[in-house]
């Protein structure tokens, strides 16, 4: 059987997050042939972000999804493609472009910058799964508005866990805010806000054992880890926020990860292997901002194209 | 891209139950950012099931009857119907891969 061609692109980017999108946006306009893989939506986590604060240059904020669109928008005009296809490997191969292998078909590009950012991480108790949709939640900007005048539980104890506490408590009654530890991640002024909100309540050394329910969430049952003491909340959501796990699958075997799964890349977002880059969330010391992944994506598409020009490819 | 036209409470009987074709139906809100991240993957679905599967977006802020009544708590969800029932649900956002796997199975 002869096989067609693989569709060869200049870069292929992994991931149409932050640090993706904007490593597109400079393949493109450095007149590459560059394509983004997307596993899930474009935007990444930015999507499910209500309102971005600290992006240089917008002293009101900018919502998440706004950024997120705006940003697909500005990649499409450049001429880079978008495919939602899942990305199973990447192969290099001696004096040959990469292969990979996507859940559609395979492709070969000169370049690839690997950003597939983080996962959220599950609690792993029982009733978790059984409850996804049905008052378990990992976005609350997307579910709190079903749980108008009900209660609900936040777990988390970092930016993203007091940002939705504030977004969840503009909808429900109360908002039970549950951390493991007695001290928080989330910064200082997200602190303040979240510690003035009447609606809030904190607990802290605190884990939830058991999410109960039938039909929907009817409960979450807490202990805490000092005392040991077990109760039970009547809540109809919980929302979880415990930080995350980097997508870095793919890059296994292929380049050196540190203990929690971030590729080592240098200064220019290179890996030990010619050709591959490593930027956003998914590298080693990520400073796990937009801004940053969005520094990243630009630094990797220019180490790229430093690559593909030395290795004169597309040349003429 | 052809955006995925709307259904609601008062035509959800006749576009959705009564329909000849199976249908998704993708239930979002315009406050949901993944919802909207989510569409234009649902208008390529619409595209390449043309003529197999009818495609409706229900914004769930407008119309309260359909979404409470398959107990719709998280959004995006997308439901599948054929013949008049309910073959097929997705919570949250899936690989466009996933979906057409779903779709599959559903229509079978």
């Amino acid at each position: 059987m002869s096989a067609e061609r693989p569709e060869t692109y200049d870069i292929a980017v992994i991931g149409a997050g932050g640090a993706g999108l904007t490593a597109a946006l400079y393949g493109a306009r450095a007149r590459r042939r560059t394509v983004v893989f997307e596993r899930l939506m474009s935007g990444g986590q930015i999507a499910t972000t209500e309102l971005v604060e600290n992006y240089p240059g917008f002293p009101q904020g900018i919502n998440g999804t706004d950024f997120a669109m705006n940003l697909v928008q500005q990649v499409d005009r450049f001429g880079a493609e978008l495919r939602y296809e899942d990305v199973q490997s990447i192969a290099p191969r001696p004096d040959a472009p990469f292969r990979i292998e996507t859940s559609e078909a395979t492709y070969e590009a000169h370049a690839v910058v690997a950003t597939a950012g983080a996962d959220y991480n599950k609690l792993g108790v029982p009733g978790e799964d059984e409850l996804i949709g049905r008052g378990v939640s990992y976005c609350a900007t997307c579910d709190a508005a079903f749980f108008q005048n009900q209660e609900a539980v936040v777990v988390g104890g970092g930016d993203a866990a007091f940002d939705e506490a504030l977004f969840t408590a503009r909808h429900v009654s109360k908002v039970w805010l549950v951390h493991r530890r007695d001290t928080f991640r989330a910064s200082a002024l997200l602190q303040e806000r979240v510690f003035a909100n009447p609606k809030i309540e904190i607990i802290r050394n605190t884990v939830v054992d058991r999410i109960v329910g039938a039909d929907g969430v009817e409960g979450a049952e807490l202990r805490n880890v000092q005392t040991g003491e077990v109760r039970t909340l009547p809540v109809s959501a919980v929302f979880i926020f415990i930080g995350q796990t980097p997508n870095s699958h793919l890059l296994k075997g292929l380049v050196e990860l540190d203990e929690g799964g971030h590729a080592r890349v240098d200064l220019r977002m290179r890996t030990a292997v010619p050709g591959l880059f490593v930027a956003g969330d998914l590298r080693v010391e990520a400073a796990r901002q937009l801004v940053s992944a969005c520094g990243d994506g630009a630094t990797a598409a220019l180490a790229a194209e430093a690559y593909l020009a030395e290795a004169g490819i597309g040349e003429g | 891209m052809a955006a995925t036209p709307e259904v609601t409470d008062a035509t959800f009987d006749a576009d959705v139950m009564k329909s000849d074709l199976p249908v998704l139906v993708d239930f979002w809100a315009p406050w949901c950012g993944p919802c909207r991240m989510v569409a234009p993957i649902v208008e390529e679905l619409g595209e390449e099931y043309a003529g197999r599967v009818s495609f409706y977006k229900m914004n769930t802020d407008e119309n309260p009857a359909i979404p409470s009544q398959y107990g719709i708590r998280s959004i995006p969800s997308l439901l599948i119907f054929s013949g008049g029932e309910l073959k097929g649900t997705i919570v949250g956002f899936r690989p466009k891969s996933d979906l057409k796997k779903r779709l599959e199975e559903a229509i079978a």
